[in-house]
């Protein structure tokens, strides 16, 4: 389908490629090859063409900003559902077919797995790439370098710093004190249920609020050495959030309802659920599922285990990673900064679809200054400014995370129906995940 | 006695069609109502009707995107089940009435053809579109499509039964060649038999889902199977959607319903003449 000069090029440049390729992966272990690592990302002569792949409604808009002012570097969209839900797997097949995009949307949390299958380009050759470190906020940089030296494997895009959405109104019609400590507020479930409500609903299902919430505490699930995975749902800190809301679920503090269907945006367009802990995206969610209480809701921090602690977690968010197999390494880097730092695509993005910047200068979008009428006029997105900052940046994802969050949601699923603990499904969930790794033969540490 | 006998598969039966039918009841209520009233009102009964309302802003989001996914499923299927159809229906034919050496073993192959079924298929396919680059177009999703090994076998059931050996000699002798009488006589004596194949295939590639999820990432080649798909995995962060996609997978329905009205007509006329005879 490509013109056959194109194809030529493309030959050519494969054949350097190659040879590129070769010197860096020797340069891999010693870290020193500076020099070589450097032409590893050197500009093309000529026009290129890249292929990106996601599936944010609306890209094309922004994208077309970018082709419109560089026409010796034009990007083609290409789209479909989102990453679990097929983009993930065709990019697998891609990668082995030889025909991957140039750009891919990776959210965190699947970053590992693609780097496990060597999909990625490392891009800490690109000298631009190293230079934007500064204008991320520092914890999604983490989430892309792995927090290893000389290794950027994506440029953050989006982010989902947590609060806590609340029912203002009915929080002061019952006299209940807007909780600030997680033992506040059982205490205020226990207020908020002899009014005749839920303090909030139990995700069952979707184990990111859940990671979220640990992150918060400071568990950690998963950590390389280098060689090895160490898996671990069963830190203190993972168990202490665990028996935290496993005692809410047991005196039945908190509906459970499944999330993301009509039932569980009717708990809260009803009035049966009254807070939520969630990322900053959440906002549009309970703006279109509960559009009868507008006005009513509020954002406030999400509430610490230790009074006076500021800590938050993260829920999603993604980046943009260049394939392996792109033969335009550079040019592929330079779009993915412009999309994701500068301010004409992140207000773009934002206005799309509502994507919350990873950049610090990102939170001082117009868009994201101003009040929100649903919310009482609040400014909501200045809580989770706050709030991002305040995420932990050493929390690391496995490389089999679909996996892992089946097995964990199954475990989930049948505490809520009254089987077992949430530390007993974590536990089973730790076991799974060490078998399916093992399974394919990555090496764990014991 | 009597009426014992028929009010028990009356039961039956009426059970069955409402199983089938509450589903696409619930549609048709859930499409017409707003999306503040989706979440309020009872699910079975409509509130205030505003089915125009959300077809109008469907066909409108993102440049009529939805229009154009209604316009490739059509052409893949229509296509690929016309196309498909005659294909079935000229090897089933030659199975049924030429002797060659090898004639049933090509019938087996075509046989077990049916067992293998289309999902195992679609991983392979797109390794060998890759090797010709053409993965990401309409030809990626339409050629493999074609081929429809269960109306083969359709075709030569039915052209063994239905199309008399007597009648190809004679129009052998007046001089028919052999092409032109495949045309003229023995396909109208299978037409029944390819109204089925026809609907069959007319299914079935309407739908193939996993094909295209992997072969296209071209928003404007997606059928609308895809297209719905994509938007119903971004729900969760962009719940304007789910009106669209319920709409959505109202107006698909559409076509399928229409086929099947049409075509039944032909349908319940050939079995009827083939039972007579």
């Amino acid at each position: 389908m490509r013109p056959p000069m194109r194809s030529l090029s493309i030959l050519l440049t494969s054949a350097l490629a190659v040879t590129l390729a070769a010197c860096s992966s020797g340069s891999d272990d010693t870290s020193s090859g500076e020099a070589t690592d450097a032409s590893a990302c050197a500009p093309a002569t000529g026009n290129v063409e890249l292929t990106y792949t996601t599936w944010i409604p609306g890209i094309e808009d922004v994208v077309k900003l970018w082709n419109d002012k560089n026409p010796n570097i034009q990007v083609k969209v290409q789209t479909g559902p989102n990453g679990n839900g097929g983009t993930y797997a065709n990019f697998f097949n891609q990668l082995k077919a030889g025909n991957a995009p140039d750009l891919g949307h990776i959210e965190y949390d699947a970053l590992p797995s693609f780097r496990v299958q060597d999909g990625l380009t490392n891009l800490a050759a690109c000298s631009e790439v190293t230079a934007a470190k500064d204008k991320f906020v520092d914890w999604t940089w983490g989430q892309v370098t792995f927090g290893e030296e000389n290794s950027v494997y994506g440029i953050p895009q989006d982010t989902g710093p947590m609060a806590m959405f609340y029912r203002k109104d009915l929080f002061e019609k019952n006299n209940i004190a807007l909780p600030t400590t997680w033992d506040e507020y059982t205490a205020a479930a226990e207020k908020v249920k002899a009014a005749g409500g839920y303090i909030t609903n139990f995700s069952q299902s979707d184990i990111s609020q859940f990671a979220g919430l640990s992150w918060q505490a400071g568990g950690r699930w998963f950590s390389n050495d280098g060689s090895k995975w160490t898996v671990n749902f069963q830190d203190d800190n993972t168990k202490k959030v665990a028996d935290y809301w496993q005692n809410l679920i047991s005196k039945k503090l908190v509906s459970s309802v499944p999330p993301w269907t009509t039932e569980w945006d009717n708990a809260y367009n009803k009035g049966n659920a009254w807070t939520w802990v969630s990322a900053v995206w959440g906002a549009n969610s309970i703006m279109s599922g509960a559009p009868d209480t507008s006005g009513k809701w509020a954002v406030a921090p999400m509430p610490q285990w230790t009074a006076g602690g500021t800590s938050a977690g993260n829920w999603g968010g993604s980046s943009t990673a260049v394939f392996k197999t792109s033969k335009h390494p550079y040019e592929a880097a330079k779009f993915a900064l412009w999309l994701n730092t500068s301010d004409e695509a992140l207000t773009a993005l934002n206005k799309a679809a509502q994507l919350y910047p990873a950049t610090k200068s990102g939170a001082t979008l117009p868009a994201l200054t101003e009040g929100v009428e649903f919310y009482g006029g609040q400014k909501i997105y200045e809580v989770f400014a706050t709030a991002s900052t305040q995420v932990a940046a050493d929390f690391a994802w496995g490389p089999t995370m679909t996996d892992t969050y089946a097995s964990a949601s199954d475990g989930f699923k049948a505490v809520v129906s009254g089987t077992g603990t949430l530390n007993e499904a974590l536990k089973t969930a730790q076991t799974k995940t060490i078998d399916t790794l093992k399974s394919q033969s990555i090496p764990v540490a014991e | 006695m009597k009426n014992v006998n028929r009010i028990g598969p009356m039961v039956v039966m009426g059970a069955a069609t409402l199983y089938f039918l509450v589903p696409i009841w619930w549609l048709l209520v859930a499409a017409s109502k707003s999306r503040a009233q989706f979440n309020n009102t009872t699910p079975l009964w409509f509130a205030d009707f505003s089915l125009g309302d959300n077809l109008g802003e469907l066909f409108a989001y993102r440049d009529g995107v939805f229009l154009r996914w209604m316009l490739n499923s059509v052409l893949y299927t229509g296509g690929a089940a016309l196309i498909g159809t005659v294909l079935a229906a000229m090897c089933g034919y030659a199975l049924a009435k030429y002797r060659f050496p090898g004639r049933e073993a090509i019938f087996n192959v075509v046989l077990s053809g049916v067992l293998v079924p289309a999902t195992a298929l679609a991983l392979p396919l797109f390794l060998i579109f890759s090797q010709f680059e053409a993965t990401n177009t309409f030809w990626s999703v339409f050629l493999p499509s074609l081929v429809n090994p269960f109306g083969v076998y359709l075709a030569r059931i039915y052209a063994t039964a239905s199309v008399p050996d007597e009648l190809l000699e004679a129009s052998r002798l007046d001089g028919s060649g052999e092409i032109r009488t495949f045309f003229t006589i023995s396909s109208k004596l299978m037409f029944p038999a390819l109204v089925t194949i026809f609907l069959f295939h007319f299914v079935a590639v309407w739908n193939n889902f996993l094909l295209p999820l992997i072969m296209l990432g071209n928003e404007r080649l997606f059928p609308v199977t895809l297209g719905l798909y994509s938007w119903n995995t971004q729900v969760n962060q962009i719940p304007e959607l789910r009106m669209f996609v319920l709409t959505g997978a109202l107006v698909s329905i559409v076509p399928l319903v229409i086929a099947f009205l049409f075509l039944q007509r032909f349908w319940r006329n050939g079995l009827g003449s083939g039972a007579i005879k």
